[in-house]
């Protein structure tokens, strides 16, 4: 029995040794490089895409070497880590999470770091640059970004609008086009939909096509007279299909990225989204034949005309990451050209510098990328709300078009609900979070 | 002496689950108390505001409507659950050939990882190619829109929690193999009928398991979060399934607000608590003890 109080503080020590031991390895690098921890969310292709410009990175020098760790639930697990001290160098954000990382003081100013390499904002597209940026400094550089364009199944449209040309510009030609465009069996099922706007990519953006969309002087405006317009317009679709009618055809669609993607199947003639999508049709539907065109605008309007919805991956740096600046010299290699060019290509995205190159556009595998590429430089390309609220404007305006769909209530009651929970919400986020 | 060395020896073989469940268990349990008071954001230092987040949550639409659903849920859930799984143990606990077997089979169901049973409720579910509205198609019933419809979409949550009543299930069978034969000997004696029999003698002798399970099924259904944030992701159709543990992740992890989560936390232990006690309260008239004084 003397033996094993001894016995037991070393099996103690022994676990607390290991533990230490295993703690100390991570930080050695084995190459005698300092190591940087990059997490990224992609896993698959796109994955790959990255693992080919970190590859390049690791062997164009011999002080730095990154590590690539595909990790889910990106946003979460960083903003832990950092909340406990260990960070990781890099970390993939999306772009409309960099405000909220911004008043939650996540994230390293790179502003002094990205003007000493001669990462500078002119290089960029003005609506990709504003989507790293908040409150005038720079928290994030871009990888691979999305512009929205409306795809085209040319199978499925009556033949005078079956080519950009002749596709509608406008909202009430595109109503015409939709009424000429459904098709039902006798019974009156619904076989082929010429658009659903909740399917695809940029309905939460909707109220852009008409006009200022979310916010109005700065301040949260979900039910302006453009906001009322445009789910009015979202909602007229329902109506006109019916509310079991649409209930029951979407509930027959399936995942985005598989063969039964509403679009991909056949059930869609027109659908929301941005370049990567043609990937999935050459993955699931290689015979389909599609052209894509700018989304329509508001008749009498044409100064509204080239609405695109913008998003953006993008390369923070936590706060308290060990190795800041060698993280950054990552960050600027993937934002010269050759590089960016090469993940976008490889990732099927168009580019967010201000200038592509010609091989970029000619080569790229989505045949419409020049058409993403335009909407992107666009005055009325749409980045996401840049205020730390914004999952929650998604949520209230998502609750409130349930609502106005399904009958619940009118347009103007649902979204002046979802106005009036929003102001509350947004006040209490200033006074919480930002401290005013 | 020798008897406080043998404490100390004790204690140090214990020491890994006391500190496990000192740094995993009460060290976040008091926090979150701590954080209810607080304004929290993860990153910044938590600032006091008192019973703030509390008075928020009662006035917070939002909030009632995921504790009215989680409530709904809970209500219809654990009586039916309940009742499907005394009915498998009732037949599961025949003398047949093969049981041992059928037992088996109608436990692994509960065994399924709770995403990949969802996924696969999704597709059984599909209003134009599910299973069921195929079936239900077969005898004239036109398609039902299980997870389109608000008032749809709940029923069908329902329904599927009755799928993990396996455990349930196990609990019961051994419930009902310890109640002694020569009560329904008595029974027959006495001329009961097979419906006699389980309402006079089987339901009151495994009414305490009965108890446990209720209470049981109270904690896990008001805890309900996996199924629905998979099958009904924000709560759709217009926060139909909304339920008060995906409010609670929204806004710890969506919206940054532990402070307001960890009160909500707090909230739902509360009505987890009084109804777990009503349960206790309300067995203590209905509940038998065999072997109780």
């Amino acid at each position: 029995m003397n033996n094993v109080l001894p016995a037991v503080l070393c099996v103690l020590l022994g676990i607390a040794c290991a533990c230490g031991l295993e703690s100390s390895q991570v930080s050695v690098s084995k190459t005698d490089r300092i190591e940087v921890q990059y997490w990224e969310k992609w896993t698959g292709e796109e994955m790959e895409a990255m693992k080919r410009i970190v590859d390049k990175f690791n062997a164009s020098q011999s002080e730095i070497h990154v590590k690539y760790l595909s990790v889910s639930g990106i946003a979460d697990k960083t903003l832990l880590a950092t909340s406990g001290g260990t960070p990781p160098d890099i970390a993939g954000l999306w772009g409309d999470q960099v405000v909220q990382f911004v008043d939650l003081n996540a994230l390293t100013d790179l502003s002094d770091l990205a003007k000493d390499a001669g990462v500078v904002e002119e290089n960029y597209i003005p609506a990709y640059w504003s989507i790293c940026s908040a409150y005038g400094r720079l928290y994030a550089l871009p990888t691979s970004p999305g512009s929205g364009a409306l795809y085209v199944n040319r199978q499925l449209v009556p033949p005078q609008y079956a080519s950009p040309e002749t596709f509608p510009k406008t909202i009430s030609e595109f109503n015409k086009f939709a009424e000429q465009t459904d098709r039902r069996d006798p019974s009156g099922k619904l076989l082929v939909a010429s658009f659903m706007p909740r399917d695809g990519w940029g309905l939460w953006n909707m109220p852009y096509v008409f006009g200022d969309g979310f916010l109005q002087d700065g301040q949260i405006n979900v039910n302006g007279k453009d906001d009322l317009e445009a789910w009015t317009w979202v909602k007229s679709f329902t109506d006109r299909y019916g509310v079991t009618e649409t209930k029951s055809f979407r509930s027959g669609f399936g995942n985005y990225s598989s063969p039964q993607n509403p679009f991909l199947s056949g059930k869609l003639a027109t659908y929301a989204d941005g370049p990567w999508f043609s990937n999935y049709i050459r993955m699931f539907k290689p015979s389909m034949d599609w052209f894509a065109v700018p989304f329509p605008y508001p008749d009498n309007h044409p100064e509204l005309a080239g609405f695109s919805t913008m998003n953006l991956n993008t390369l923070v740096i936590p706060k308290g990451a060990k190795h800041a600046r060698e993280a950054f010299r990552f960050l600027a290699f993937v934002q010269e050209q050759k590089n960016m060019e090469q993940l976008c290509m490889d990732q099927q995205c168009n580019s967010p510098l201000s200038n592509s190159s010609q091989k970029f556009l000619t080569s790229h595998p989505n045949k419409a990328i020049a058409l993403f590429d335009k909407l992107a430089k666009s005055s009325r390309a749409v980045p996401p709300v840049p205020l730390g609220i914004r999952a929650q404007i998604g949520s209230e305006v998502g609750n409130a078009v349930d609502q106005m769909e399904l009958g619940e209530l009118t347009p103007q009651a649902a979204l002046d609900q979802a106005q009036s929970r929003l102001v509350a919400m947004w006040a209490k986020y200033q006074q919480q979070v930002l401290g005013k | 002496m020798r008897s406080n060395r043998q404490n100390v020896i004790g204690l140090l073989f214990a020491s890994p689950w006391i500190l496990g469940m000192g740094i995993f268990l009460f060290y976040p349990v008091i926090s979150s108390l701590y954080f209810s008071f607080t304004s929290y954001s993860i990153l910044k230092p938590p600032v006091w505001i008192g019973l703030s987040n509390y008075q928020e949550l009662m006035h917070d639409e939002i909030f009632l409507k995921a504790l009215s659903n989680t409530l709904i849920i809970c209500a219809a859930s654990v009586p039916l659950t309940t009742a499907l799984a005394i009915c498998l143990a009732l037949l599961l606990n025949t003398k047949r050939k093969g049981i041992s077997l059928y037992r088996t089979l109608f436990y692994i169901p509960s065994l399924v990882p709770t995403v990949a049973l969802a996924v696969l409720w999704l597709w059984i579910f599909n209003g134009q190619y599910g299973l069921l509205n195929e079936g239900l198609s077969k005898f004239g019933i036109k398609a039902v829109p299980w997870l389109t419809d608000p008032s749809w979409a709940k029923a069908t949550l329902i329904m599927i929690s009755m799928w993990g009543c396996g455990n349930a299930m196990v609990i019961y069978l051994a419930g009902l193999q310890d109640v002694p034969q020569s009560l329904y000997e008595a029974g027959e004696l006495d001329g009961a009928s097979a419906w006699q029999k389980t309402k006079s003698i089987t339901l009151p002798m495994i009414s305490p398991v009965i108890q446990f399970n209720v209470i049981m099924g109270i904690i896990g259904s008001l805890q309900t979060f996996a199924l629905p944030f998979v099958m009904f992701p924000g709560g759709q159709p217009a926060r139909s399934t909304y339920v008060v543990a995906m409010y609670l992740y929204d806004n710890a992890f969506l919206y940054q607000r532990m402070g307001y989560a960890s009160a909500m936390g707090w909230v739902l232990f509360l009505a987890t608590m009084i109804l777990s006690l009503v349960s206790l309260r309300l067995g203590d008239r209905h509940v038998h003890y065999g072997g109780g004084a």
